[in-house]
C-alpha cells in the first residue's frame, strides 16, 4: 500500500509519486492548504446534511465522513477536461469538482434526481444503482478515443475518465463487465475504488478474497493500491493513473483504504455490526487531521488559518441550513416535463388528466387547504 | 421513383448504412455484428465499409453492451446496439430500464439518450430456449422508452432510420420469422406516416384485428380466410408499441365495435391486457362485445416441437373471431 502521509503526518519519500506530484505542482504548500480546507468544507457539510436529515428536511443522507482524503485527491488529480463517473456518495469528488453542496442536497431531499448538465459540469449524475455507473465510464471513455482526444501528447486536449465505485459495488458484475470492455478496447479509464471496508453491514472480506486492486490484473489492467486517508498518496496515484489513461495506455485500477467513520446512511444502525472499537482505531488515522500535522511539521499552517477554515465551514454550514429549509416544493406537474426529450402522447394525456384533475379543487377552499396541510406534514 | 425489392434483414442494413453515411455519430454495437456481419447477416458488409471504430465487435457482455452505449450517447454519440437474440436481453434489463431510460429523466433534460437497441423477436424459428420470446410488454411498461416492431420491409428501413434519428432510447423488436421475406422499400421518400402511428393495412366493418411485428402475416390471412365466410374484419398494424397509437385504434373500434388482439407474448400481462383497458374506457358504448385477446399461454415459452400449439396460429385467430361475432 502507498503511503505518503502516515498518521502522524510524517512524509515518506515515493519516488514515482513524489515525481509526479513534483511535476503536476499538485503539492505545494498552498495547495495542500487548499486541500485542507476543502475537507474541513466538505465534513461540515457532511455534518451538517445529516442534521437537515434528523429535523426532516431530507428524507435520507449517506455521510462521505472518513472518506475525505479519498475524494478531494481524486478530484483534484483529475484534469478540467476530465469526466468524473460517481456514486451516490461522493460530495468531495463534486466539491472538487465546484459542484456546490445544495445541489448533491436536492437528490436526498426529493425535489430531483440529480439534476445536473453532466456534459457541462463533466461529472455524470449521482449514480444509485451499484457499479451500473460503471460501463458508462467506459463508454463515454470510448467516445473519448474515437473523438481523438487520448494521446496526442497535448496535456489541455488528452483526456480521460474517472470511474467510481466503492468495494462492494465492486462485486457487481457490471463492474467486471466494464473490466472487460476497457481493457479489450484500451479505453482511457481509470477505475476507482473507495474502500471503506463496509458494504452496510457486510465486510469488505466478503467482497473479495483478495485485496480488490489485486481483481483487475486478471483483466490485464494495473493496479495500485493506496491509503485512502492520505491525501497526497491518492493525488499521486489517481493523478499517474489518470495520466497514462489519458496518453492512451489503457485503464488502470486504483484502490484507495478508507473508512466510513459514519453508518451507511441515515437509517442505519452501525451497532448492530461493528465495534466502537474499529470505528476510534479509524478515528486516529484521520485525513484532515493527518494533513494537518504534515502542514504544521511543514511550518505551512498557523492557527490563524485554521480558524478562517473552522469559520468558513460554518458559514457554508449556515447556508446550506438555510438555503434547504427555504427550499420550495417543486409544483408536481413538473414530473411530466422530462420523461421523453420528444413529444409523447401518452404522458402529455396523463399530463391533462392531471390537471384537469387539479382544476377541479381550486375553488374548492376546503380541499386545497387540505391538500396543502398534507404536503407540510410530508415535508 | 427508386423503390427496391429487399428482405427485411437487408433493408435494416441499408437503414443502418444510410442512417451511417448521414451521420458520422451513428455506430453500431454488438456481439459478432462486424467480420461476421450479425448471426442474422442484419450489418454484413458494414464492418467493411465503416471500420471497426463505428462498427464494433464486442466482448460478450449485454449489460457492458447497454451500458456503454449510455456513456458514448452522454458523449454526443448515437448507438445502435444489437442484442443477439431476445431471450439474451435480460442481462442487459438493469441498464435499459434503470438507465437508459431515466438518464435524461435524472438530468432534468440536460442529457439525450439517443440510443437505439435492436432485438430480433418473436418464436415459430424451431429455436432452443431464450431464442424465440416476446418480451414487449416488459418494456412497454417501462417510462422514457419508446418501442418500434416493424413488419414490413418497408417499415423495417424506415423505422431504423427514425429511431436512430429520435432523441429518445427506442428498441427496435426486429420480426426475425421474417428477415428474410421480402418487400418493395423506397429509401428516398420518408413515409407521410409518423413511426408511431398504427396503420390500418386492411379496411374492413365487421371487427378489427390489431397485430404487430411478426404477427402481421397472420392477421393479414385471418382477415382473407374469415372474408371467405363472408366476415369483413379491418386489420391494424400497431406498428408502435410504445408509445401505442391510441387514437387510431379507438377509431377503428368505433366503426366495428370489436377488436380482436393477437401478439405471440403471453396473454396473461401482455399489451393485449393493456389495450383491451384503454379501449373498454374509451369505446365502451360502441362495443358490441368484449375486447378479446389471442396470443402465448402463461408459460414459459416450449420446446420448438411444441411451439405451434403455443403461438396464435390461423384457426386460433379464427375461432378468436367467431367468439368475437358470436356477441
Amino acid at each position: 500500500m502507498v503511503q505518503l502521509l502516515a498518521a502522524d503526518g510524517t512524509r515518506t519519500p515515493h519516488p514515482d509519486m513524489d515525481a509526479a506530484l513534483e511535476d503536476s505542482g499538485l503539492a505545494t504548500p498552498e495547495r495542500l492548504r487548499g486541500y485542507y480546507r476543502d475537507m474541513v468544507m466538505i465534513r461540515a457539510a457532511d455534518v451538517e446534511a445529516t442534521s437537515l436529515q434528523r429535523q426532516g428536511q431530507l428524507g435520507l443522507w449517506a455521510s462521505a465522513f472518513g472518506q475525505e482524503a479519498a475524494q478531494i485527491g481524486a478530484g483534484h488529480a483529475s484534469r478540467e477536461q476530465d469526466y468524473l463517473v460517481p456514486t451516490y456518495r461522493e460530495h468531495g469528488i463534486a466539491w472538487a469538482r465546484g459542484i456546490e453542496p445544495w445541489r448533491l442536497l436536492e437528490s436526498f431531499r426529493g425535489v430531483s434526481h440529480g439534476g445536473w448538465d453532466p456534459n457541462a459540469l463533466r461529472t455524470h449524475p449521482y449514480m444509485i444503482v451499484l457499479g451500473a455507473q460503471a460501463p458508462h465510464a467506459v463508454g463515454y471513455a470510448m467516445g473519448l478515443q474515437r473523438d481523438g482526444v487520448v494521446g496526442t501528447g497535448e496535456p489541455e486536449t488528452d483526456t480521460a475518465v474517472l470511474a467510481l465505485f466503492g468495494d462492494g459495488a465492486s462485486s457487481e458484475g457490471e463492474v467486471a463487465e466494464s473490466f472487460t470492455f476497457a481493457a479489450s478496447f484500451q479505453a482511457p479509464v481509470v477505475f476507482y475504488t473507495q474502500n471503506n471496508q463496509w458494504a452496510i453491514s457486510v465486510p469488505t472480506s466478503v467482497q473479495s478474497r483478495v485485496p480488490l486492486a489485486q481483481r483487475s490484473r486478471g483483466w490485464g489492467i494495473p493496479s495500485v493500491r493506496v491509503d485512502g486517508n492520505d491525501v497526497l498518496a491518492v493525488l499521486g496515484a489517481v493523478r499517474i493513473a489518470l495520466d497514462s489513461a489519458r496518453a492512451g495506455k489503457g485503464p488502470v485500477f486504483v484502490e484507495a483504504l478508507t473508512y466510513r467513520m459514519a453508518a451507511h446512511t441515515t437509517s442505519d444502525d452501525t451497532s448492530r455490526y461493528r465495534l466502537t472499537s474499529e470505528e476510534e482505531e479509524w478515528a486516529e488515522k484521520d485525513p484532515i487531521l493527518r494533513l494537518r500535522r504534515h502542514l504544521e511539521q511543514l511550518g505551512e499552517i498557523d492557527e490563524a488559518f485554521i480558524a478562517r477554515c473552522d469559520e468558513e465551514a460554518h458559514d457554508l454550514a449556515m447556508q446550506l441550513h438555510h438555503h434547504i429549509h427555504g427550499m420550495e416544493d417543486p409544483d408536481p406537474v413538473g414530473m411530466f416535463t422530462h420523461a421523453y426529450a420528444e413529444p409523447h402522447p401518452i404522458v402529455e394525456a396523463e399530463r391533462e388528466q392531471y390537471l384537469e384533475y387539479i382544476a377541479q379543487f381550486e375553488d374548492d377552499d376546503e380541499r386545497v387547504a387540505g391538500h396543502v396541510e398534507q404536503k407540510g406534514e410530508r415535508a | 421513383m427508386s423503390s427496391t425489392n429487399l428482405p427485411i434483414a437487408k433493408a435494416i442494413t441499408a437503414g443502418l448504412r444510410d442512417a451511417m453515411a448521414a451521420d458520422d455519430k451513428v455506430l453500431l454495437m454488438g456481439e459478432d455484428i462486424g467480420v461476421l456481419g450479425g448471426v442474422f447477416r442484419v450489418t454484413d458488409g458494414l464492418h467493411a465499409e465503416f471500420g471497426s471504430q463505428r462498427v464494433v465487435d464486442t466482448p460478450l457482455a449485454e449489460a457492458g453492451i447497454v451500458g456503454t452505449s449510455v456513456g458514448l450517447a452522454v458523449r454526443g454519440y448515437r448507438p445502435v446496439v444489437e442484442i443477439q437474440f431476445d431471450g439474451f436481453v435480460f442481462p442487459a434489463f438493469n441498464q435499459i430500464t434503470t438507465q437508459v431510460a431515466k438518464m435524461h429523466n435524472r438530468t432534468n433534460g440536460a442529457v439525450h439518450m439517443p440510443i437505439v437497441i435492436r432485438i430480433p423477436h418473436g418464436g415459430g424459428i424451431r429455436a432452443i430456449e431464450h431464442h424465440s420470446e416476446s418480451p414487449e410488454a416488459l418494456f412497454a411498461h417501462t417510462a422514457g422508452l419508446r418501442i418500434l416492431a416493424p413488419a414490413t420491409a418497408q417499415d423495417a428501413y424506415w423505422m431504423t432510420r427514425q429511431a436512430i434519428e429520435c432523441e429518445d432510447p427506442v428498441i427496435l423488436f426486429e420480426p426475425k420469422k421474417r428477415y428474410w421475406v421480402k418487400g418493395d422499400v423506397d429509401p428516398d421518400h420518408r413515409p407521410e406516416l409518423s413511426p408511431w402511428q398504427a396503420d390500418v393495412v386492411r379496411p374492413g366493418t365487421d371487427a378489427t384485428l390489431l397485430a404487430w411485428g411478426p404477427s402481421m402475416p397472420l392477421a393479414i390471412e385471418s382477415a382473407e380466410a374469415a372474408a371467405e365466410d363472408g366476415i369483413d374484419l379491418e386489420v391494424i398494424d400497431a406498428r408502435s408499441l410504445s408509445p401505442i397509437d391510441y387514437p387510431s385504434i379507438i377509431a377503428s373500434v368505433k366503426r366495428t365495435g370489436r377488436l380482436l388482439i393477437t401478439h405471440e407474448a403471453p396473454v396473461l400481462g401482455g399489451l393485449g391486457g393493456e389495450i383491451a383497458a384503454r379501449i373498454s374506457e374509451e369505446c365502451f358504448y360502441h362495443l358490441e362485445a368484449p375486447v378479446l385477446r389471442v396470443g402465448g399461454y402463461h408459460l414459459p415459452y416450449p420446446p420448438s416441437r411444441m411451439e405451434h400449439a403455443y403461438l396464435p396460429d390461423l384457426d386460433r385467430v379464427l375461432d378468436g373471431v367467431d367468439r368475437l361475432l358470436e356477441h
